[in-house]
């Protein structure tokens, strides 16, 4: 008789609902009729992240202490929890933008790349040893490769695809590398091993270092970025808004785990390693959005710059930066999803990637999608009426508390410098002279995709309400936080 | 009742957005809900308990883990910003209802935004709640001059955009580092801070805002491209967010760094105050006049604050009032000069408008001698107790802004006879089209009420602060308690 672990089915069943999903997509695209296979799909894949986030909330309410499971592979806490719900409203967001995507084939397996995709980052961010975190970063990395090079019409699709899958992999070797030199030096894989093993010599503090850069690729912080804007660029632009939102969420999280967790005592090295990684995705990712015409582009060094923000949280190392990092990560999804719909729709009514020359006009053509836009631009922007201006508040007040007024003013600079490309997509959107709003139209009207404009008004409520019900979402950050000893 | 105050305008913004009602009905519609907003703040005044200090106070935590509420209640002398405030408003949604501007929905839904945004400045008693609502303001303005400026507004909005955000970037880091080291943002709540950059922090913000020298070169530009109702809302009122910051703000939560610095800003304000003089005297349009004139006499304004004693500060808030209503008048009577011009009001251009237009020339004559303090205006009142008060500082000040009115009574007495008198300019069309009634009924009551202030001047100046001899516990104003006789 071989003794059996002990398994908990409901720490482990919002990655199951996703696998499954994906699973029941996979077969939906063989056995479904041609015609129904892309709504097979869809609704499927929403389903199963709807199960995953309803099932992460009923872990949320269950657990109280942490506690490490499957030999110590990984931990049910409410971090992960919270993280996963954040997760699968960023999944089930995504497919709802994914459905007006005019694809011609590969419609089933798209949805159950997503589904997987999703499930991998859920048992990412649960993550407790350097092996599961490997498996659960490959796991999710290698389904989003796919899913960038899944338009094989279109050749910046397969150019965006390889180019991750190249420097996506690096990223992960140097993981992978860091992982094995932590366990060299304190022969444990699990994070709270390694905390308790004791060792400080230099082959841990290389492997840190290693692993650092390895999650700061996956992160997209400079200056491991170099692959954010191209992929982001080239991708379907539904696989976008789903890469910048999730995959973040997920490397963040899983970043401030492993540092406070494996690492408390190599802190005042890491704190301030990645408090300039932060300054340095801060200065490269505002300066770079500067001078970008393609929204994509722009809101892909965007991105890095609010990498470079929720790093400050995770550098300040105290209670309240893990309260900030989590909640900032709740309107900053919303944001990130939300924008990229717009975006998505404005490819789809023109026919071509959108720039800040060919946006002239659409706030006025479609005030719903530019006033979200807006809204969404302001929430970047960390101006008030939406979420972002308190996430903001949160970061730069973890950094005070900490003592690093210096990094409070690199904050406000960095948002001072990144205000002129944010109100340059407003100005595109609302303020050329008549003279310049003349759109190409890719001809008709455009399509009407009732489901896109209803994620954008999901977002649009997650990016406001995030700034009027604080209280509540910072009790949930506060008790997601609780599991790490901060 | 002051959260009515706050929330009755954004819900009419809201309601103007959102019905898709042609645009000179939603016109009205926000016009009448101008109205509502005065006849709600008149009620609120006979509520108003002048011997005592902050009152119709609403409160409601916010976030409590930084002790942020949602504070707001009125001193006397935010109240009587705060009725300036909606009556300039409504003089302005009049006059573009009036002027029928294009795209009336989003306008007027603007107008209204920033309404509840500016009353919301002026009765924040959180300091991030103040944060909120002061950059609140900034939004609506940037649309507003965006998109139906002059033809430089792109420009204009830009440096506007710049120069604002600049402080109050700066600003919102001092808030921080108060906030945090105070461990709460309220401002009743909250102790006092000696910190000379934090001070400086809040003084960046409230010196762009005022614009005291040498931060305003935005001012002219964003007066001169704004709409008419816009540049009235700008100068007569949105430039009183600095005086109530540096009253609430700056001189009660500093005393120490306040003292320090004291004869620095007083020089400051002295150059402005001469410099804008001259600048006002020299310019070539009624609308750079207007502008220049509006920043001679904030600078006037912060003289009085910051002498620090008792009459300053009631001279300072009476002349707010007072300069609220003539600047609005001005800027409302430019766009009605250049609406029969052609969109000039060059003084080269102009001239002896007089003839034939009698009304014109008699609201522009009286807003002109007001203006130019002649005895007996409230203008005079204003400045008097300002010099009064600052003469206890040193009677150079005195001096200096002696000197201010009579280059105040220059530039005035040249802006009536190159607008009125002379030649009949060459673009000044023969047809002698006077004001006609509904641009009549806008103008009256702010001329109107100038008068009453002419004739009541102590209805204002004495019922500003709490009265000082209720005693030093009594309140935490500080400017309320004189400082010792030198």
């Amino acid at each position: 008789m071989i003794p059996t672990p002990q398994v908990d089915w409901l720490a482990l069943a919002p990655t199951l609902a996703l696998l499954g999903a994906s699973g029941g997509a996979l077969l939906g695209s063989v056995l479904v009729p041609a015609p129904a296979r892309r709504g097979f799909g869809a609704c499927i894949a929403f389903a199963g992240f709807v199960t995953a986030g309803v099932l992460a909330g009923v872990v949320f309410a269950e657990t109280g202490s942490p506690r490490e499971l499957l030999a110590e592979s990984m931990t049910r806490d409410r971090l992960g929890a919270l993280a996963a719900i954040i997760l699968a409203g960023v999944g089930a967001l995504s497919v709802l933008v994914s459905w007006g995507e005019r694809r011609r084939d590969h419609a089933g397996e798209y949805y159950a790349l997503l589904a997987a995709a999703g499930a991998g980052m859920l048992f990412f961010v649960t993550a407790s040893n350097l092996m599961t975190l490997f498996l659960g970063l490959e796991w999710f990395s290698i389904a989003l490769y796919i899913l960038c090079a899944l338009d094989t019409h279109r050749d910046t699709s397969l150019e965006s695809g390889l180019k991750y899958l190249i420097v996506g992999s690096f990223g992960s070797a140097i993981l992978l590398f860091g992982s094995a030199l932590v366990y060299g030096a304190t022969g444990e894989l699990g994070f709270s091993e390694i905390a308790a093993a004791g060792v400080d010599d230099e082959l841990l503090l290389a492997g840190l270092a290693l692993i650092v850069a390895g999650l700061g690729f996956k992160a997209s912080a400079a200056p491991f970025h170099m692959w954010t804007p191209d992929v982001y660029q080239g991708a379907p632009t539904s696989v976008t808004a789903f890469m910048s939102a999730a995959t973040k969420v997920a490397a963040l999280v899983l970043t401030l785990r492993i540092l406070t967790v494996a690492f408390p005592a190599q802190e005042d090295l890491w704190t301030v390693a990645v408090a300039v990684i932060a300054v340095v995705s801060l200065a490269v990712g505002n300066l770079a959005a500067l001078v970008q015409r393609d929204l994509k582009r722009l809101l892909a060094y965007s991105s890095v710059s609010h990498a470079g923000f929720m790093l400050i949280a995770i550098a300040a190392n105290n209670a309240l930066g893990g309260r900030a990092l989590l909640y900032y990560l709740i309107p900053y999804g919303a944001m990130s999803i939300g924008a990229f719909a717009v975006v998505a729709a404005r490819e789809r009514e023109l026919g071509v990637p959108a720039t800040l020359d060919n946006l002239g006009g659409f706030g006025w053509e479609r005030p719903f999608l530019g006033v979200a836009m807006w809204v969404f631009m302001l929430g970047f922007m960390g101006l008030p009426l939406t979420g972002g201006f308190v996430g903001k508040l949160y970061v730069l007040s973890s950094a005070y508390e900490r003592g690093w007024t210096w990094l409070v003013i690199v904050g406000v600079v960095a948002t001072a410098i990144s205000l002129y490309y944010y109100l340059n997509v407003v100005r595109a959107m609302y303020m050329r002279s008549d003279t310049a709003l003349r759109p190409v139209v890719a001809g008709g009207s455009p399509p009407r995709d009732p489901l896109l404009v209803g994620a954008v008004a999901l977002s649009l409520a997650v990016t406001v309400g995030s700034f009027v019900l604080v209280q509540p979402l910072i009790d949930l950050a506060r008790d997601a936080a609780e599991s790490l000893p901060l | 009742m002051t959260t009515a105050l706050i929330l009755l305008p954004l819900a009419g913004a809201l309601v103007v957005w959102m019905l898709p009602l042609p645009g000179r009905v939603a016109g009205g519609l926000a016009f009448v809900v101008a109205l509502a907003e005065v006849t709600l703040w008149a009620v609120a005044l006979t509520q108003f308990d002048f011997g005592r200090d902050l009152q119709l106070v609403d409160r409601q935590s916010w976030f409590s883990d930084l002790g942020v509420s949602y504070h707001v209640g009125f001193f006397g002398f935010s109240l009587w910003l705060a009725g300036l405030a909606v009556v300039v408003c409504a003089a302005a949604i009049g006059y573009a209802w009036w002027a029928d501007r294009k795209r009336a929905r989003a306008y007027h839904g603007l107008l209204l935004f920033l309404t509840g945004a500016i009353v919301g400045v002026f009765t924040a008693q959180d300091l991030l709640l103040f944060y909120v609502f002061f950059e609140a303001m900034l939004i609506p303005i940037y649309v507003l001059i965006g998109v139906w400026g002059g033809p430089r507004r792109v420009a204009t909005t830009a440096k506007f955009v710049i120069y604002t955000m600049a402080g109050s970037l700066l600003m919102l880091a001092s808030i921080i580092a108060f906030g945090l080291s105070q461990g709460t943002f309220d401002l009743v709540d909250s102790g006092r801070s000696d910190s000379t950059w934090v001070f400086l922090g809040f003084l960046a913000a409230f010196a762009v805002k005022a614009p005291l020298f040498p931060f305003h070169g935005w001012l002219v530009d964003a007066y001169r491209e704004s709409p008419p109702e816009l540049s009235a809302i700008l100068s007569g009122v949105v430039s009183k967010a600095a005086v109530f910051g540096m009253l609430r703000i700056g001189i009660e939560k500093f005393p120490g760094p306040v003292d320090d610095l004291q004869e620095a800003i007083l020089t400051l304000a002295a150059i402005g105050l001469v410099y804008g003089s001259l600048l006002a005297f020299r310019a070539r349009d009624l609308r750079s006049v207007t502008a220049y004139s509006s920043m001679s006499q904030m600078s006037l304004i912060v003289l009085g604050l910051f002498s620090l004693n008792e009459l300053g500060v009631n001279g300072a808030v009476l002349h707010s009032v007072a300069h609220g209503l003539v600047s609005a008048t001005l800027f409302l009577l430019a766009g009605m000069i250049e609406s029969r011009t052609g969109g000039t009001s060059d003084f080269g251009v102009l001239g002896g408008m007089a003839k034939g237009r009698p009304m014109l020339a008699t609201i522009l004559m009286t807003t002109g001698i007001i203006a130019l303090a002649v005895p007996g205006s409230v203008a005079f009142a204003g400045e008097f107790l300002i010099l009064a008060g600052i003469y206890d500082e040193g009677w150079w000040w005195a001096a200096i802004g002696a000197g201010a009115i009579v280059l105040a009574a220059m530039y005035m007495l040249r802006l009536i006879s190159a607008v009125l008198h002379r030649a009949r300019g060459f673009d000044v069309p023969g047809d002698r089209l006077d004001l006609r009634g509904p641009e009549l009924a806008v103008l009256a009551p702010l001329v109107g009420l100038l008068l009453v202030l002419s004739a009541w001047p102590a209805s204002v100046a004495e019922r500003s602060l709490p009265a000082a001899e209720a005693g030093a516990g009594a309140t935490q104003l500080g400017a309320a308690q004189p400082k010792a006789a030198p």
